[in-house]
């Protein structure tokens, strides 16, 4: 029993933590990022979509992952480029994948939301955890360790020092938005093609904000924000069973654990707290 | 303004080509989206119907965004004055049953104001947290729209309407209905149109007066354009800005006049078609004026009507691509409003 619940945290972890790294190339590199729910989505129907055609998960994986890219690349452009305002663009570009979606679907599977489910040996077992668990040590250790990973952290903390070093800002922060949308979209992937059978409209259930809740309450940092997601996790975990085992409360109270406890955390155990300093500011 | 209009002729023409990519004709579209909004009396009752909640949102975000706050959370919003006008409106019917048009119009009022209130609470929590815990607003609204969702999904659940295959609450008692003297809806007793578009013309009305002429409308402004130095001006800029989401959630609880005691009197799952978040895009439009928000949100009502008939009469565009249009909308009349600022 124990066990299972662990078991399947470490699973439903999964997209969470995809998306919270996502969420941290971007931030940390001084950028705002609530767009990560619409490159989530995306990167489930690419992935979906990609399985179905080809039958094999990994061209789902490549197709959830660039396709992420491309709507964060296309985010990019409107807040580094045009600079209008970093969160109306990015609650733009979700509802335009709320949108886009079934509109796709529609042309492409004549379904209205839905697309046709994938057998169980096309799809990806565990082999996303383990991809999400390397990624973390792989980011803590870039941010740390590598020329690139500081020009990401100054980005972020004093964007003029890093021009002044003749760095361009726009260029490591759209490099950033790239991995964003790229670790987003795998996030979107495992939901869609390894956690569920296919894509369903608006699978990704409000987890784009819940990464970002773990990566505020992790403080912007690598392992952190990864216990914070397994959290969050748990809390899914334990509501799926609620759900089958505990009939004298409403299914849909027991639902919307998830999200209070995102609420709590945010609000209540906000102590010391570490924002980027550059974020949201151009240079 | 200018710049905002062509920022919507862009969006609209991306929005059109878009359909042709699909395979349709985009000319013919256009005549749909047209003919769906304005073509008869009744059709532009309807229009006018998604308008009057397309008011109620426009001003909860604008107002949020004059307080420097970005309120995506007026979905949430709306559902819990939804519910709890309803759950009020429920409990005198069933405990209470009004007997006399006065007492029922009495019990309607209450109804709506309890529904306000906690509107307006639900929009108070974002407000409280962000400044006294400095919660990320737009994370804590989003959350708070899933619990608003779930809690309305298990009223329903606890108070489902036995005479009906829809997920929707028990009908509040008749008696209670506005219809029989709103005026404005005996033009168009076939839709759902009704005297709540008086009222949230009237609320914009006066918003725009109060936030340009009065000196509460000064502080919510200040404190928006530069917090320090509102300060700096003994302007109490938290209790500012949580008194701003208090009253976006209020406007935002708005919707319930049209909903309940205007229109359908039950709470019915899924009524809104994220009113909230097309509400984000009247108030861009708008650039934040209430009295320009009525000429954005007729705009967007019209597309939402529009974009239902779509549907039945393409074969590849369905509902969702309201949603579309609202996007491209949203980021073509926020870029081309920029421009402007870099050319002066």
């Amino acid at each position: 029993m124990i066990e299972e619940l662990l078991l399947s945290t470490l699973r439903l972890s999964t997209p969470l933590v995809f998306a919270a790294l996502g969420g941290l190339f971007s931030e940390r590199s001084g950028v705002i990022q609530i767009g990560l729910e619409g490159m989530m989505l995306v990167g489930a129907l690419a992935a979906a979509s990609a399985t179905t055609f080809t039958g094999s998960p990994w061209t789902g994986v490549l197709a959830g992952a660039s396709v992420g890219m491309i709507w964060a690349l296309i985010y990019a452009f409107f807040v580094l480029k045009i600079k209008a305002d970093q969160i109306i663009s990015a609650t733009a570009l979700n509802l335009l994948a709320f949108g886009l979606c079934p509109f796709f679907t529609k042309i492409v599977f004549d379904s209205t939301g839905a697309t046709p489910s994938i057998p169980f040996e096309q799809r990806l077992g565990s082999e996303f955890m383990w991809m999400a668990f390397a990624l973390v040590i792989i980011t803590s250790l870039l941010l740390r360790y590598t020329r690139f990973g500081l020009w990401i952290q100054f980005a972020g903390e004093s964007p003029s020092a890093l021009q002044s070093a003749g760095v361009s800002v726009g260029l490591v922060r759209s490099i950033s938005l790239a991995c964003t949308g790229a670790l987003a979209g795998l996030g979107g992937a495992s939901l869609s093609i390894s956690l569920a059978s296919s894509y369903a409209p608006n699978m990704t259930a409000g987890r784009g904000f819940m990464a970002l809740a773990a990566l505020i309450f992790g403080a912007w940092r690598p392992l952190p924000t990864f216990a914070a997601c397994l959290l969050f996790a748990f809390v899914d975990a334990a509501q799926i069973r609620l759900q089958g085992s505990a009939t004298f409360i409403p299914v849909q109270v027991v639902q919307i654990l998830p999200y209070l406890v995102t609420i709590v955390a945010l609000v209540g155990f906000f102590g010391h707290q570490r924002v980027p300093k550059g974020l949201g500011k151009h240079v | 303004m200018k710049r905002a209009l062509l920022g919507f002729v862009v969006g609209m023409t991306v929005c059109l080509s878009l359909t042709w990519f699909a395979g349709e004709n985009p000319f013919h579209v256009l005549s749909v989206l047209f003919k769906s909004a304005f073509g008869s009396w009744d059709d532009l009752a309807l229009t006018l119907f998604y308008t009057t909640s397309l008011i109620f949102t426009g001003l909860s975000v604008s107002i949020a965004f004059h307080a420097g706050l970005f309120n995506i959370g007026a979905e949430g919003q709306l559902n819990i004055a939804t519910v709890v006008t309803t759950g009020v409106g429920l409990f005198f019917t069933f405990w209470f049953p009004p007997t006399h048009v006065a007492v029922a119009l009495i019990y309607s009022v209450a109804s709506v104001l309890a529904g306000l209130l906690a509107g307006g609470f639900w929009g108070f929590l974002p407000g409280y947290f962000k400044v006294k815990r400095d919660a990320h607003e737009v994370i804590l609204t989003m959350m708070l729209n899933f619990v608003a969702a779930g809690l309305a999904a298990s009223f329903v659940t606890n108070n489902q309407n036995p005479n009906s295959q829809n997920p929707e609450s028990s009908p509040v008692s008749p008696l209670m209905s506005w219809q029989p003297w709103d005026p404005l809806h005996k033009l168009a007793p076939d839709t759902p149109f009704n005297i709540s578009f008086l009222f949230a013309v009237a609320a914009a009305l006066i918003l725009g007066v109060l936030l340009y002429k009065s000196r509460w409308g000064f502080e919510i402004r200040s404190t928006g354009l530069n917090e320090e130095a509102a300060q700096m001006n003994s302007i109490p800029a938290p209790k500012v800005k949580i008194l701003a989401m208090c009253l976006a959630g209020l406007f935002a609880g708005g919707v319930a006049l049209n909903e309940i005691f205007g229109a359908h009197m039950k709470y019915r799952l899924g009524f809104s078609p994220e009113y909230g978040f097309i509400g984000i895009a009247v108030a861009l439009l708008a650039r934040n004026h209430p009295w320009a928000i009525l000429l954005s949100a007729f705009l967007f009502g019209a597309l939402q009507k529009g974009a239902g008939d779509l549907d039945l009469e393409t074969n590849a565009i369905t509902r969702d691509f309201a949603k579309v249009m609202q996007a491209i909308l949203i980021l073509s009349v926020s870029s081309f409003s920029l421009w402007k600022g870099k050319k002066k």
